[in-house]
């Protein structure tokens, strides 16, 4: 019997020669990445040893620069852990700084055919690069710093045949959000994604469904490794690895088809994400305080040329404020070298440095009672951005920059007409 | 909780109950103790004081979606003695073994109890959920052995600590008021 992708990495780093749903399987994993949450005293257990120091990276991005004294305390820690065991892939508030998936992409840690864990629910993302990437609990990663190994318990897999190609003013934040009304939550599931369609979506483009895969309750998100995957990571890290793509007799426990030419944009109501999305057009009017483009999700440089696209020679309309967010400062650079940065802060948007920032609540833009937010990132819970209060919409970067224009939740195709992804 | 029985009555929540809810975003970084006065404070405001140590939640499908912060040790530390649900979170559930909480799945549970404050009776050799109230009874997944001894026995920084791979955990102030 074949094996899906997630199914093939998990027997080879547990040394077996397959696995199957339902089974618990003890792994070797090749990457470990800590992020500053972890340094916090409620979350942090000192460490006596490390399996492999080279398999660790440390990114410190949800609360860069320190937010108050209990992030900069947390630093402290970090940076001591770091000194203490020699840790080389270490990226602290500067030049290297980002959220820790993003540092993750732009440094291509997840290599294919791999596993790599984190203490944070988006970890997923790295499944854009074919790895076996996934959030685990704080525990966990000690567990894997001492030891060098976790465990999973084998899910079943969905696979998604992707097909065709996006019309204008769509992205794959609509084709995340249509897979997570149309089919719900995908809880002990894996996640797989591949076909024809594959071509057309950038790794960026890719790795936003992928980042979103925490919000269907998915155990792993993964991308087949295509030419481009390959090429991708080959350019930016000089590890070896060998992609897992699925035998042609795995087996599924869905198999459906993603037309890409069917999506349009959709904006998911506030308070949850699943089957909670309905067409721009139903929501459309409805009056907003702040726009936010950013997170692990949706702060890529195709995001910010999406922006600066639908925002070039417009303004901000006058009482919003919208926060533009770039994943890590690699980002930056390159947004400010593409001219995206002088469009949008013309335009009137904040862009601030690399971090999680709005996204959680925790600092750079945090609502108030009774506000209302269109966002592009990663969740709309409750009091997630700030105040219970506040309802959270959540749309895509092209969403919510005519949204931010307009002052209103609006359609994309009102201010472009040009394919965006 | 003693034996491989455990009795006590029912909270119902329902589907998708997200950790933000259990756990809420702006005490992440607070002491354990401030973040068990927060549990469902945003969905369910008072119920802190309704319930009491030993109490069971029963939930919907994916109990515990969201993000891996350890909703699972608030939980544990206002004393809940199991949470059971038609499908639990993997992410959660794995914070139920690192943390030391009872999580059980138990396809139909959510319509197994039909009112808060029914009782349940769970037992831990056959892997039964029982509605008392009512005599209904169901079937629940096996946990396996070993993460069942985790779930119950505090979870795993105490065997960390034991094979001298953590070192052990420094008295805070704040924490040592919390009692645990
Ligand atoms: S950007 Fe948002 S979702 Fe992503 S890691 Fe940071 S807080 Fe979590």
């Amino acid at each position: 019997m074949g094996m899906t992708m997630t199914e093939k990495i998990l027997a080879r780093t547990s040394g077996a020669k397959t696995v199957s749903p339902g089974e618990i399987v003890v792994v070797d994993v090749d990457t470990c990445v800590f992020i500053d949450n972890s340094f916090f005293p409620v979350y942090w257990r000192e460490m006596l040893k490390l399996a492999n120091p080279d398999k660790i990276v440390v990114v410190f991005d949800h609360r860069v620069p320190a937010s108050d004294r209990a992030a900069a305390a947390a630093h402290v820690v970090g940076r001591a852990f770091v000194k203490q065991f020699g840790i080389k892939r270490f990226h602290d508030v500067g030049r290297d700084v980002g959220i820790s998936h993003v540092v993750v992409s732009d440094r291509a840690y997840a290599l294919p055919g791999t596993v790599l864990v984190c203490a944070d629910s988006h970890t997923c993302s790295g499944g854009a690069f074919n790895c076996a990437a996934r959030g685990v609990g704080a525990p966990d990663m000690i567990y894997t710093g001492v030891t060098g190994k976790t465990w999973f318990r084998v899910g079943e897999t969905v696979r998604y045949d992707i097909t065709g190609k996006l019309n204008a003013g769509v992205t794959t934040k609509d084709v995340f959000l249509h897979i997570a009304n149309a089919f719900g939550e995908h809880a002990n599931q894996n996640v797989e994604f591949g076909g024809p369609g594959l071509q057309h979506l950038s790794i960026n483009a890719r790795r936003t469904i992928a980042t979103m895969g925490a919000e269907i309750s998915a155990d792993f998100a993964i991308f087949e490794a295509d030419d481009a995957v390959i090429d991708y990571v080959k350019s930016r890290n000089p590890a070896p690895f060998e992609p897992a793509n699925p035998d042609a007799d795995a087996v599924y426990k869905y198999r459906r088809e993603l037309a890409l030419n069917e999506m349009e944009p959709l904006v998911a109501l506030p308070d949850a994400v699943l089957n909670n999305s309905v067409p721009v057009g139903k929501v459309a009017g409805e009056k907003i305080d702040q726009a936010f483009i950013g997170s692990c999700a949706n702060g890529t440089l195709d995001d910010f040329s999406i922006a600066a696209r639908v925002l070039n020679g417009r303004r901000v309309a006058e009482g919003v404020r919208l926060l533009i967010t770039p994943g890590s400062q690699e980002i930056y650079r390159e947004a400010v070298r593409a001219g995206y940065v002088q469009i949008l802060v013309d335009a009137g948007a904040i862009v601030t440095n690399a971090t999680c920032g709005a996204c959680g609540g925790g600092h750079l833009g945090v609502l108030g009672p009774g506000e209302t937010c269109i966002t592009a990132s990663t969740r709309n819970f409750k009091g997630r951005m700030g105040d219970p209060t506040a309802r959270i919409y959540m749309g895509s970067p092209a969403t919510v920059a005519a949204s931010a224009i307009a002052g209103v939740i609006t359609h994309p195709g009102e201010f472009t007409k040009e394919a965006l992804v | 909780m003693s034996g491989n029985l455990v009795s006590a009555r029912v909270w119902k929540f329902g589907d998708n109950i997200n950790t933000d809810l259990m756990l809420p975003g702006d005490v992440h970084m607070a002491t354990e103790e401030v973040q068990a006065s927060r549990v469902f404070s945003a969905n369910r405001p008072g119920w802190l004081a309704e319930m009491t140590p030993g109490d069971i939640i029963i939930g919907g499908k994916n109990y515990g979606t969201g993000s891996s912060r350890p909703a699972s040790r608030s939980l544990r530390n206002i004393g809940i003695a199991c949470v059971i649900a038609d499908s639990v979170n993997s992410l959660f559930f794995r914070n139920c073994v690192n943390f030391g909480l009872l999580a059980l799945e138990c396809p139909g549970v959510s319509d197994l109890f039909t009112e808060e404050g029914q009782i349940c009776e769970i037992s831990l050799d056959n892997f039964t959920v029982r509605n008392k109230t009512t005599g209904k009874i169901l079937n629940a997944q096996k946990v396996p052995a070993n993460l069942l001894a985790l779930m119950r026995g505090g979870g795993i920084y105490p065997v960390l600590e034991k094979e001298g791979f953590i070192a052990p955990m420094k008295a805070r102030p704040a924490e040592a008021a919390a009692g645990h």
